[in-house]
């Protein structure tokens, strides 16, 4: 959905340094690699925030192959902007069952980065949505989650919409340096284009830690995966004593009755019914006349 | 429960109609129980003359609601009413309270939380951000620990985030139950759990990273759904952010939801306020959102509009008004006075509003099913018999255009008319006589 307007046109006067955080997706119903849906929107906002001075970075496996044609994904979005410069992408190498905390942490301590952006939750392992958290508590940074759309910008605070259920926004500001979570309602991300995809530049970065600092996750080690098994659906269970009573709550029609009805009406009196009732609901405010 | 009393000599007159005491036990009810054991059911003594002289038997069970010692055991089974004295720990809700009140998936948490209490003499205490709310002992709390103090009423979780730290130094919990829901609950447990695995705290108990996504909980594990359709079972965690339906609410049992006094715990003095400028996040208020640029499916607060309106102008101006979302019919839609993104209902979008009015619209099957989710509905219609009505909460019996109008009016902003739109009209009613 289209965003409020921002209050600032001149939406970052001073550039401040910006990265994406981002993360190998899958595709929902072919299972494809490829961007993940919110690290995307991430990107976007980035790209329309700062253009082509936004950087990447990810932690992985190298060798992996599939992750690549992940990574791609996001470089193939750097088109359409002021500049043409390409996209750059710095890959933390990360082994099987390592942390990916303290090489992003490092990552950004170094590049001297001061707005992160990233998506509230990664699509492939364990996607708890604990890194951006992990890594604002670490650095002492504020995070703020749910973003839908950055409304200005400038050297010192960040003012965001954040997206709250039922399509409604709250306004934050956010002292810099902050992380960013981006929400699924965030500007839709523009295509990722082949040419640029193939021009863009990923640099592996491997000197973050001294060496005798192995990152291991140790918690997940003994987690067993299994395939997802679907929710068991809730049954409605009729506490009664009695059987009649069981019957008829399994019998009964879904639709709700015992409203009150009101006839013999004037216009003018069920509007006043109408918005006494709204009123008493709080849809319409008290003082609104 | 009594044992039924069988008189073997009062059952032999009682069969035997020859007896001369048979009159005294002979029994005019229609269903017994035999002296084996079988009920036994008389169905020439069952039903009643109707009023057409015919003998009807009714199994609608009016007779049954008419005996008021049946009705008293139709009603809920009482509940047990549990009271925990001395707790050996703590299992710690933080309930997400939207609109002030507990909702299904924070009935749903303290589920959880007995489970993993109950058997360990664990108390279940819930810790709530805003004062007076109702409910706590029917959902399962034996304590409640109110922070209101501590937390304003606007978006700030920094200053939640040092009150529940408090929390943790004052009750040591074993768990932590959060809901799964960002920006809410999941925000904040999120926060609580980065805070708490950063400060090294001693897991004894899974760890300390969070259970995310947790929607079971099973011999003492925990499924959580991960990315990548993956589930991942392991230990119970020491934070668990949980999902809506991770287990069955509370329902047979009643708790004492006493109040804990955090001060009286505190042995260390409490950590300095966090200041909201130190805090790095100030919390500039709700955004005024164009209804009509939320889509229909997340609207709030719809005005749906069917064949009743012939005033379209009117009902544009009225759902400005009222700030509502536009809705529609099929048949609107086929009609070709609103846009199909617009329609509601199985055809069309399944809405989960809060409050649904519907104008001139009687209540298609399909239509009805596309507003299943919506807590109130309000319909405006002139025929006081048709399935919208049956449905509505309230229901006006009266003209939708004119009901609209007026509303309007009422709230200070009628629909200018002005003289160009009126000869239109009568151009256009022209054209459809011809």
């Amino acid at each position: 959905m289209p965003q409020p307007e921002p209050r600032d046109t001149a939406k970052m006067p001073q550039r401040v340094k910006t990265a994406a955080l981002v993360s190998s997706g899958r595709h929902p119903v072919s299972g494809r690699a490829g961007r993940a849906r919110e690290d995307a929107r991430a990107v976007e906002m980035g790209l329309s925030l700062v253009g082509a001075d936004l950087s990447l970075a990810h932690a992985g496996d190298p060798e992996q192959a599939s992750l690549r044609e992940s990574l791609q994904g996001y470089l193939g979005m750097y088109h359409g902007l002021d500049d043409d410069r390409d996209g750059q992408l710095s890959l933390l190498p990360l082994g099987e069952g390592g942390d990916a905390v303290p090489l992003l942490a490092a990552w950004l301590e170094r590049s001297g980065v001061r707005l992160a952006l990233t998506g509230q939750r990664a699509e492939c392992g364990e996607g708890s949505g604990m890194v951006g958290y992990l890594l604002a508590e670490r650095l002492g940074w504020a995070i703020a989650t749910g973003v839908a759309a950055i409304e200005h910008c400038d050297g010192e605070r960040v003012t965001v919409l954040q997206a709250l259920p039922q399509g409604q926004r709250r306004r934050l500001e956010v002292r810099l340096p902050c992380l960013i979570a981006v929400d699924a309602v965030a500007e839709a991300p523009r295509q990722s284009a082949f040419g640029p995809a193939r021009r863009g530049r990923i640099d592996i970065v491997d000197d973050l830690l001294p060496p005798d600092e192995s990152p291991l996750d140790a918690d997940s080690a003994d987690w067993h995966w299994q395939p997802a098994r679907a929710r068991p659906k809730r049954l409605k269970v009729v506490k009664s004593t009695n059987a009649r009573d069981r019957f008829k709550a399994a019998a009964a029609k879904s639709s709700a009755s015992g409203g009150q009805v009101l006839t013999d009406l004037s216009p003018e009196e069920a509007a006043e019914k109408l918005i006494d009732y709204l009123r008493a609901e709080k849809i319409l405010a008290q003082d609104d006349q | 429960m009594s044992v039924r009393r069988i008189d073997p000599h009062a059952e032999r007159a009682r069969r035997n109609r020859l007896h001369p005491r048979h009159h005294e036990f002979a029994r005019p009810a229609w269903r017994w129980t035999s002296a084996d054991g079988v009920t036994r059911v008389n169905p020439h003594a069952l039903g009643a003359i109707g009023p057409n002289g015919v003998k009807r038997i009714d199994r609608s069970g009016a007779s049954v609601e008419a005996n008021p010692a049946a009705a008293s055991t139709s009603a809920e089974p009482a509940r047990r009413q549990i009271v925990l004295d001395q707790p050996l720990g703590h299992v710690v809700v933080v309930p997400e309270l939207p609109e002030g009140r507990l909702n299904d998936h924070d009935r749903d948490l303290f589920g959880l939380a007995r489970q993993l209490a109950d058997g360990h003499d664990l108390a279940v205490t819930a810790v709530t951000f805003l004062g007076g709310v109702a409910g706590f002992e029917e959902a399962g709390a034996d304590r409640v620990v109110d922070l209101s103090a501590r937390a304003g009423s606007g978006y700030d979780p920094v200053s939640r985030l040092a009150a529940l730290v408090d929390v943790e130094a004052g009750l040591a919990p074993r768990h932590w139950i959060f809901a799964d829901s960002l920006p809410d609950g999941g925000d904040l447990g999120r926060r609580l759990a980065a805070r708490l695995s950063n400060q090294g705290v001693n897991h004894s108990a899974g760890g300390a990273r969070p259970a995310t996504r947790v929607w079971q909980l099973s011999e003492g594990k925990t499924l959580s759904r991960a990315g990548d359709r993956q589930d991942i079972l392991r230990d119970v965690a020491r934070v668990l952010l949980a999902l809506p339906e991770c287990a069955e609410p509370v329902s047979e049992t009643l708790h004492e939801a006493r109040p804990i006094d955090l001060e009286a715990l505190a042995e260390t003095p409490r950590q300095a306020e966090v200041t909201t400028a130190a805090a790095g996040m100030v919390d500039r208020g709700r955004v005024a959102v164009d209804p009509q640029e939320i889509p229909l499916a997340q609207a709030p607060f719809i005005l749906s509009a069917g064949r009743g309106v012939s005033d379209w102008e009117g009902y544009h101006h009225a759902a400005r008004v009222l700030g509502a979302s536009e809705g529609a019919s099929r048949v609107a839609v086929d009609d070709g006075y609103m846009p199909r993104p617009r329609q509601v209902g199985a055809t069309g979008t399944f809405v989960t509003a809060s409050c649904y009015v519907a104008v001139g619209i009687s209540g298609a099957v399909q239509h009805l099913q596309g507003i299943a989710k919506c807590q109130r509905v309000i319909a405006i219609n002139n025929d006081p018999s048709c399935d919208m009505v049956k449905r509505a909460d309230l229901a006006l019996i009266a003209d939708g255009d004119a009901v609209l109008a007026a509303v309007c009016r009422r709230l200070g902003q009628p629909r200018e008319q002005t003289g160009s739109d009126g000869s239109w009209t009568d151009e256009e009613s022209r054209h459809a006589a011809a």
